[in-house]
């Protein structure tokens, strides 16, 4: 069968951990890796499995996306460079999901908004961050039965599955994920927590969502919600787990997450790592699969 | 014995009770108590009062707990009203930002407390930046630092250093410290900072040793010590900031404050302002000997009414789990699952 082929560009960790999902892919193939490290382990990893890999920066794979019929790219580099890189690509006909906070496209959520992204054809869809993949859910299968006033996450993450790239800029992963609460999740107000806790060994990505209905929480409709909202995450996120509630105190509903990734090349506890990349594989598969059934065409020069 | 080797030291005080405080008062402290607290401490001569709700900035939350008053309308109130005390704030980065710094700047403030867990400085260089070039009192805070051994406390305090921070504490949330744990870390401190950078002791008195822990922590170089009225904190309260300054006088070090003043505003203003007795208690102890976060305790008290397992088991799986400051919503968590798996409650 057919299958769209992608780049991935930056060599981190979560670069890496993408070469794994998408060569599981029944609709995507992974082709290249862009870098700008030559001596980078995301670089050699990519070879070993039989990428082509440049370490000239996105500049280094332009001359290629059309030879090569590149129709997807996800980039895991940082805010500053993405528009950059969006800009070029998508000049090539090439859709772009973006996993770093610079968000200059529709935030994405799979379960809840991505068929909306594929059906207008968006170019440059943007994952949030990763406590807002693992929580949004929740927070939309809240305000899907009734309205939500105020959402507020609690994501504990372990230091070693931290890069420094967040460290250094965890105000933008709280307004990020903030407004994604408001905008995806469909509180009127939101909130978002970071708790970096270094404990050995790591403890497992875990997430706290609580919600303030406007009214009196109907209260087995949204846990009926909640439990068919989770059974979709878990289709991409298998570790994407229940611990506790929903409980309900007041107009407030709690529910205690836990997610564990695949431990394809991060470790089992960066489950908040793994599900960013299991939710961008998803959105790419949406859009390959409306690709391959002619459903939906991107905007570029046909390709073979 | 009334003097000592630390007699004419001169160390600066730091009064908590208006922050962390706001932990053993659930918040609820108005904006007309903490005027009246923040004059009388101010009158009392303490150069910097501590002034927000108890998790700082961005702290109202269904995690932490809603406030009376937002932190820009107490800090308004209390900064405008002050003769000489500086008025400071906390900001923990995941909760607080930057955008709220300078609405607290703007609202009066002008010394800042940037706490991160011991382990993980490099989540605050942006927030230690921005409050100089606001041009205030910078402190980085190291909170939990029991669970960091010197070494590593030194090496995360020559970070927040690096960033821009003038003082670096030594922070005793857990209450776990004895004092030769205070004396290793600010010993390390000294030894690898700059000789202008200050060193702090925040402690709370879940053993009893805040006062212990203070006076070797200024043994070991430190010029600056938190403490808070009568103790008014999170566990048993922080180091009783009018015993430390009686203790202070006898040996000599100096620290310009009022003794007999703070004594009153401890015994008419505070305790009488208590909802219940902050001391050393059952679960208080626990704390301290567990080595769980100080705010946790009311939370497990609560959590323990709601669904029929002692506090204290409570808290001591939350130490053996590392659960550390800012995840109260584990405590509901462990609570929940503590009950299932005793069969207590169907945990609703």
């Amino acid at each position: 069968m057919k299958k769209i082929k992608c780049a991935l560009i930056g060599s981190g960790n979560i670069g890496t951990d993408l070469i794994y999902k998408i060569k599981r892919s029944p609709v995507l193939e992974p082709v290249w890796m862009v870098g700008i490290d030559p001596a980078s382990e995301g670089l050699a990893r990519a070879r070993e499995l039989g990428l082509k890999t440049t370490a000239e920066g996105v500049d280094g794979l332009l001359p290629h996306v059309l030879e090569d019929g590149i129709q997807i790219a996800f980039d895991a580099t940082s805010a500053y460079v993405h528009a950059e890189n969006s800009r070029k690509l998508n000049e090539l006909g090439v859709m772009m999901i973006d996993l770093t906070p610079a968000a200059i496209g529709p935030l994405c959520v799979p379960p809840v908004n991505l068929r909306q992204h594929a059906d207008r054809v968006e170019m440059n869809v943007n994952m949030i961050s990763c406590a807002g993949q693992a929580t949004i859910p929740i927070v939309n299968a809240v305000s899907r039965v009734q309205g939500v006033e105020y959402a507020e996450i609690v994501a504990s993450l372990a230091s070693k599955s931290v890069g420094p790239g967040t460290r250094a800029n965890l105000d933008e992963f709280t307004y990020t994920t903030s407004s994604a609460i408001e905008k995806v999740g469909g509180a009127k107000k939101g909130k978002a927590l970071a708790i970096i806790n270094p404990a050995e060994p790591p403890l497992i990505m875990r997430n706290t969502i609580y919600c303030l209905t406007e009214s009196a929480p109907d209260q087995a409709r949204i846990t009926e919600s909640i439990l068919q909202m989770i059974g979709e995450v878990q289709k991409y996120v298998p570790g994407y787990r229940l611990v506790n509630g929903p409980s309900y105190d007041g107009n407030k509903v709690s529910v205690f997450m836990e997610v564990a990734g695949l431990g394809d090349y991060l470790p089992k506890y960066a489950g908040n790592l793994d599900i960013m990349t299991a939710a961008a594989t998803r959105t790419a598969e949406m859009f390959a699969e409306e690709i391959l059934a002619g459903k939906i065409k991107l905007k570029t020069a046909e390709v073979a | 014995m009334s003097e000592s080797n630390l007699k004419g030291r001169k160390v600066v005080l730091h009064d908590m009770c208006l922050r962390d405080g706001m932990h053993a008062k659930r918040e609820q402290i108005s904006v007309a108590q903490m005027v009246k607290v923040a004059t009388a401490l101010d009158d009392a001569g303490i150069p910097y009062l501590q002034a927000t709700h108890g998790a700082g900035l961005g702290g109202n939350s269904l995690q932490h707990g809603f406030a009376l008053a937002s932190n820009e309308e107490y800090i308004a109130a209390v900064a405008s009203r002050m003769k000489q005390a500086k008025v400071s704030v906390l900001l923990i980065p995941g909760l607080g930002t930057m955008r709220e710094l300078q609405a607290a700047y703007d609202a009066g403030a002008r010394s800042v407390h940037v706490a991160t867990h011991c382990t993980e400085a490099d989540t605050a260089p942006q927030h230690i930046a921005f409050a100089r070039k606001l041009g205030m009192d910078t402190t980085g805070f190291l909170m939990m630092s029991h669970l960091n051994d010197a070494a590593g406390i030194a090496q995360q305090g020559k970070l927040m250093e690096s960033y821009g921070a003038q003082t670096v504490y030594v922070t005793d949330s857990a209450g776990y410290m004895l004092p030769a744990d205070a004396t290793a870390r600010v010993r390390a401190l000294r030894e690898v900072l700059k000789p202008e950078t200050e060193i702090g002791f925040h402690g709370h008195h879940n053993l009893g040793m805040g006062i212990a822990n203070s006076i070797a922590a200024i043994e070991a170089g430190a010029t600056r010590i938190d403490g808070s009225v009568a103790g008014l904190g999170a566990g048993a309260g922080n180091t009783p900031l009018e015993v430390f300054a009686a203790v202070c006088e006898r040996m000599g070090i100096e620290t310009g404050v009022d003794l007999f003043k703070l004594m009153d505003v401890a015994e008419d203003v505070i305790v009488p302002m208590m909802d219940h007795m902050v001391r050393v208690d059952r679960e208080s102890l626990t704390l301290g000997f567990a080595g769980v976060y100080s705010t946790f305790l009311l939370h497990a008290k609560r959590a323990a009414e709601r669904f029929g397992v002692p506090a204290r088991d409570i808290l001591v799986e939350l130490g053996r789990k590392k659960m550390i400051g800012g995840q109260e919503d584990m405590i509901q968590d462990t609570a929940m699952t503590m009950a299932r798996e005793r069969g207590v409650t169907d945990a609703a």
